[in-house]
């Protein structure tokens, strides 16, 4: 195994000689910075040795994308955490007996060794977190995935289940080197019931996929997001996933009716129910829902569909001010109500982001505006739901909480609208280096948050806010040409203290991950995480599942 | 301004109006008007389906938006108006009561008024030919804009048929046009195989547009609140008096056949044996 080490970017004094040992004794090592810029170099057989007189140079030619050379190194851009993460010494190292057994169970060519591929699997979607594991396994079935779970909890090798590797917070790959599952060729669709829209399929289905199947049945899921044409069904519930139409069918704890898991055991825990209501007991399909892959892998999920309505339209529209977005939720919620289906806002700096770094996406008002908004609604009627929405809009414009907007005319041109939001994940990493934060904040104070970081960080970076608005969920993205300590320092914990004062979430949507699992406590009480601890030793007492993310170590220790 | 006159007048006869105008004399651009033909059509983004019955296309519950080249044409129109070069913008379109939305959005894009001819079966080209052509008789414009195809039946018939109905010259396929206001001329570029080729036609002309010519706007919420007070006015094929009988019938319609998906092959060997004994094409 090549030989590998994690390295802090700048920061050693801090740690003091400890850390210092620590970082040259542990192969395995992931220390996290004060400032939570996590660094891995791979160096070929030769340990990098930190010179606490001046690494910081010394580091710095050693940043990625500054030097090419032998040193392969890539990077890590945690959050801010003042622990560090190492391996667990108690799992075991893959061996080729292992190797070998996995063949025997999923055949040879569902388990994958291939170095190409495992660089793939074993990087996130942003390029941010990145681990080195050996080993990808690809069961078939629920059967395969409790044979290899109860085979890794035996031999106590950590797993990180994977789906489309879409996920925003480093959850969907592995820290060090845990065997990847993935469940991706577990693709079927098992059943659809016209009558009460219940689909139950199997977890690694591809969302689009799903939405594409439903379109011909007429049919649509209750949820889509912009990684719709990659993201797994099983990583959606595994994470929760909110995306663009939370806002009209709810989110999955309400959606999915029911799932089937295997826990680290191998136990497959049968609790697929197609039932809208079912009080027998406790509802442990919610354990699942939203704890990334923590607590077991999720395998079959069955849900509830909504009929496709005939007549969608959207607007796009430019406020001159935060207020005035906020009244205008109040009012589409009044006046739109029944037929709201989406309500995403976006600031000037976002646009002008896509302007800059998307191809063919022009900004649909003709002056720029320091806030857009996009309602959409869907209903039966095109008619009256056009003449609604028209007539709500010119309301708005007379009173002058809107400034303008354009009606999508066709689909196309609602296309292009919801691109133009979309797209500001794409135009992020196209921008450069970028943090991301996904709060959730009472509606009032979601620009707030904005506004201070743009006074605490002045000309260093370009702060970004735009999101769900509707759902009083603020993506918080801060661009800056390269990944800087500076920065983050300013901004973490900046960013979760003051969530965490006004009693938001430090995560809306994507999840805790390994980026943000010591920090769970600034959204939740020390007693409830021990709960949750509690139960993740409950459910998986040798800790192989997905080990380093959602909960801190603290709460593992012995 | 006698034109415009002209123009009133004639419309109040319109049930026996039966001549055509003598359109040599000289326009003035000032008081151009243009017409455009706006087609609707199943939205581009919808995947089609073929009804069961293999009559025809199902629309029922389908996005039903402006045909894309007709949007073009209505923009170049209202270009050519904003730069002076014409007075009104007149959006027509062909077909059942919904057609009327399809004009809302043109007069929302700045068309100044619609014209619906309400028709409930659909129709071929030739037809709608007539009824422009009756049409055309009736608003006397200096230039009629169409799309050069509605993405439905892809038929590239309806300008070409206008112009020769009326004898006027024509400029199809147009990726720019230029309008010179003293010699009563467009200068039209289209894109041909070999390249550009550039045509100077006379006024009254038809235009049929193609995609690169302009990027439509966006229909702004004023605009939409001054499209509610534009009138659209309702008009049926006895006004016009235009003859439907067609001489196509439409046999089957039916969907492409599937794509089958492919295959992997795993050697050189195997593709070499499948693309001669299953493809048979080496
Ligand atoms: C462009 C873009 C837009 C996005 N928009 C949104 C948005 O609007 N709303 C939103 O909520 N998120 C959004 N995300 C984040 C992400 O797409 C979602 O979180 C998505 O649900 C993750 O699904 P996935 O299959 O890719 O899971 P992965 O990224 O593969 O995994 C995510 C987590 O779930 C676990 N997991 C995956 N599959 C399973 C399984 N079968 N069983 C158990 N655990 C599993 C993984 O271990 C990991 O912890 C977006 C991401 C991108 C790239």
């Amino acid at each position: 195994m090549m030989m590998q080490k994690w390295r802090r970017s700048g920061d050693f004094i801090r740690f003091g000689r400890k850390s210092l040992t620590n970082l040259r004794s542990k192969e395995d090592s992931v220390s996290r910075s004060v400032s939570g810029f996590v660094n891995c170099c791979e160096s070929k057989g030769k340990l990098f040795e930190p010179n606490a007189g001046n690494h910081n140079t010394e580091l710095d030619h050693r940043c990625p994308g500054r030097n090419l050379g032998i040193m392969q190194q890539y990077k890590c851009f945690g959050s801010s955490s003042a622990s560090q993460i190492q391996r667990n010494p108690l799992f075991s190292s893959l061996d080729s007996n292992d190797v070998s057994y996995f063949k025997e169970i999923l055949g040879e060519k569902n388990v994958i060794e291939d170095e190409e591929r495992l660089e793939t699997a074993n990087t996130d979607w942003m390029h941010k977190y990145k681990g080195s594991s050996k080993l990808m396994l690809l069961p078939k079935n629920t059967e395969e995935v409790s044979q290899v779970l109860n085979y890794c909890d035996s031999r106590r090798l950590a797993v990180v289940p994977q789906g489309g590797n879409t996920g925003l917070v480093g959850g969907s790959v592995p820290v060090f080197d845990e065997v990847i599952i993935n469940v991706g060729l577990m693709n079927k669709v098992l059943a659809f019931d016209e009558v009460s829209g219940v689909l139950v399929c199997e977890a690694g289905c591809i969302l689009e996929n799903l939405a594409n199947f439903l379109d011909t049945k007429g049919f649509v899921m209750p949820l889509d997001l912009g990684a719709k044409g990659s993201c797994h069904i099983g990583g959606n519930v595994s994470t929760n996933a909110g995306g663009l139409r939370l806002i009209r069918y709810g989110s999955l704890h309400g959606t999915v009716l029911g799932l089937e898991a295997v826990t680290a055991n191998g136990n497959v825990l049968d609790m697929l129910g197609t039932l809208r209501k079912d009080n027998t007991g406790y509802d442990l399909k919610h354990l699942f829902i939203g704890s990334e892959g923590s607590l077991g892998i999720v395998t079959k999920v069955s849900i509830l569909t909504q009929p496709k309505l005939a007549s969608v339209n959207l607007a796009f529209i430019a406020c001159k001010d935060y207020l005035s977005c906020q009244k205008i939720l109040v009012e589409a919620k009044k006046n739109l109500g029944e037929i709201l289906s989406a309500f995403e806002f976006l600031d000037n700096n976002s646009m002008d982001l896509v302007l800059n770094h998307l191809d063919g996406v022009r900004n649909p008002i003709s002056s720029s505006e320091n806030f857009y908004i996009l309602i959409e609604t869907t209903g039966s009627d095109e008619t009256s739901d056009r003449e609604k929405l028209e007539a709500f809009l010119l309301k708005s414009l007379e009173k002058r909480l809107v400034s303008d907007g354009v009606i999508a005319q066709d689909i196309n041109q609602a296309s292009s609208f919801w691109r133009i939001r979309e797209g500001i994940t794409e135009a992020l990493q196209k921008a450069g280096a970028f943090y991301k934060y996904d709060l959730s904040l009472p509606v009032e104070e979601i620009y707030n948050i904005v506004n201070d970081l743009r006074g605490r960080l002045g000309d260093l970076a370009n702060v970004m806010g735009y999101g769900h608005l509707g759902d009083g969920n603020l993506h918080l993205n801060i661009s800056t040409v390269e990944y800087n300590d500076k920065i983050l320092g300013l901004i973490e914990p900046y960013v979760y203290e003051w969530t965490s004062k006004h009693r938001g979430s430090i995560s809306a949507e994507h999840g805790l991950g390994v980026m943000k699992a010591n920090e769970i406590l600034y959204s939740k009480s020390p007693e409830t995480v021990a709960l949750m601890a509690s139960i993740k030793k409950l459910l998986d007492p040798k800790g192989i599942l997905n080990p380093y993310k959602v909960l801190p170590q603290s709460f593992f220790s012995p | 301004m006698s034109h415009h006159r002209l123009i009133v007048r004639s419309q109040e006869k319109r049930k026996c109006f039966c001549f055509v105008l003598p359109y040599s004399f000289s326009f003035c651009h000032r008081t151009m008007k243009i017409l455009v033909a706006v087609k609707r059509v199943v939205d581009y983004a919808v995947k089609i389906r073929v009804k069961p019955d293999k009559t025809g296309v199902d629309t029922q519950n389908v996005k039903m938006s402006m045909n894309p080249f007709c949007e073009i044409a209505l923009e170049e129109a209202l270009r050519i108006k904003e730069a002076g070069f014409a007075k009104e913008v007149v959006a027509v379109s062909i077909g059942p009561s919904q057609c009327v939305d399809t004009l809302r959005t043109g007069l929302a894009m700045g068309a100044d008024r619609g014209i619906h001819v309400e028709a409930n079966s659909s129709f071929l080209p030739l037809t709608i030919a007539k009824i422009l052509r009756s049409l055309a008789e009736v608003e006397n414009p200096g230039l009629i804009f169409l799309g050069k195809q509605a993405i439905d039946d892809d038929c590239n018939q309806t300008g070409q048929m206008v112009a020769a109905l009326l004898g006027w010259p024509q400029a199809t396929f147009a990726s720019k046009v230029v309008l010179d206001n003293d010699k009563h001329v467009a200068t039209v570029d289209r894109e041909v195989d070999g390249g550009l080729e550039t045509l100077s036609v006379d006024l009254p002309a038809v235009i049929t547009t193609d995609l690169r010519l302009n990027q439509p706007r966006y229909a702004t919420l004023p605009n939409i609140m001054k499209a509610k007070s534009k009138p659209i006015k309702k008009m049926t094929l006895e006004d016009l008096k235009v003859d439907i009988k067609s001489d196509i019938e439409i046999v089957e319609v039916t969907e492409p056949p599937k794509r089958k998906s492919g295959v992997i092959v795993s050697s050189v060997d195997e593709l070499i044996d499948k693309l001669k004994n299953e493809a048979h094409v080496v």
